[in-house]
């Protein structure tokens, strides 16, 4: 698996490096929304994001020969993005997010709770309602609505399927780190399904 | 993650379930969570409810390149092409 998922790579390098155009769109339409999310993360505003998404895409195809296929051309991508986001956002002047993860949220607010043990159980989910078009768009907007730190974290794990260790190695975070910003945005995200389900219908 | 004690609650579970599916808990916390979440409906329901929010948030469907930037993404290699 791992071995033809590398073969299947380094065709698709090869071919850039030949200078084809479908492979090149192929691999902007896979990861330009994912991109632009991620360096989000680090830069003010939308428009300097973009800014930065495109240079990297530049930054792509003036170091595809240089490629070693040492981490996954994905990695790669998404590495040379974050350090251009990163530069961008020191010039900026910002902070760089995750230095701290601040006070410890609460999975379940206190007061479900009673002595530790839960004072009304979780309710059900009614399946029907669960499979609406609407509930996507209720986690849309919870992962929209999270710091963008755990925004990101969600994003790239759970709507885009990476690894853990794909998501520590581009965004340079701690094992803890990446968990507990998973933690925390899986259970937000929980929260506002169940309010949402629990509203009348 | 902070000393758990002899027995898990309810409240300390929900802060462990990310742990457990990552497969990040110790093997003695592991057996904790295992053994509380045998009788216990109300975490039972929890932790499905995680699972069923990992689940469709894998359904969402990422942000759609616009037409413009893709055009001057498209120019771009050209240019670089014909380096």
């Amino acid at each position: 698996m791992e071995q033809a998922l590398q073969l299947e790579e380094m065709r698709l390098v090869e071919a850039l490096r030949a200078g084809d155009e479908r492979v090149f769109e192929q691999l902007v339409r896979m990861y330009q929304g994912t991109l632009l999310r991620v360096a989000q993360m680090y830069v003010s505003s939308r428009s300097v994001a973009e800014e930065v998404v495109q240079e990297t895409w530049l930054a792509v195809l003036s170091g595809i020969d240089r490629f070693e296929g040492r981490s996954s051309l994905k990695t790669w991508i998404f590495r040379i993005l974050a350090n251009r986001a990163k530069t961008r956002a020191e010039r900026e002047g910002r902070t760089i997010p995750f230095s701290s993860l601040g006070d410890s949220e609460p999975a379940v607010e206190p007061d479900r709770f009673d002595r530790g043990h839960w004072a009304s159980l979780p309710a059900d989910w009614p399946e029907a309602r669960l499979l609406g078009d609407e509930t996507l768009q209720v986690i849309d907007a919870a992962i929209e609505s999270l710091p963008p730190t755990q925004r990101t974290v969600i994003t790239l794990r759970d709507v885009q399927g990476w690894s853990a260790e794909e998501v520590r190695n581009v965004l340079e975070l701690s094992e803890t780190n990446q968990r507990v910003l998973l933690h925390r945005a899986r259970s937000k995200v929980r929260g506002a399904l169940e309010e949402y389900l629990a509203e009348d219908a | 993650m902070t000393q758990i004690a002899e027995q898990l609650d309810c409240q300390e579970l929900v802060e462990l379930v990310t742990d457990y599916l990552e497969g990040a808990l110790p093997p003695d916390d592991l057996a904790r969570f295992e053994a509380h979440l045998v009788p216990c409906d109300g975490c039972r329901t929890y932790l499905e409810q995680i699972r069923t929010t990992i689940e469709l948030s894998g359904r969402l469907t990422p942000e759609q390149l616009d037409p413009a930037a893709e055009a001057a993404l498209l120019g771009a290699f050209r240019d670089w092409k014909s380096r």
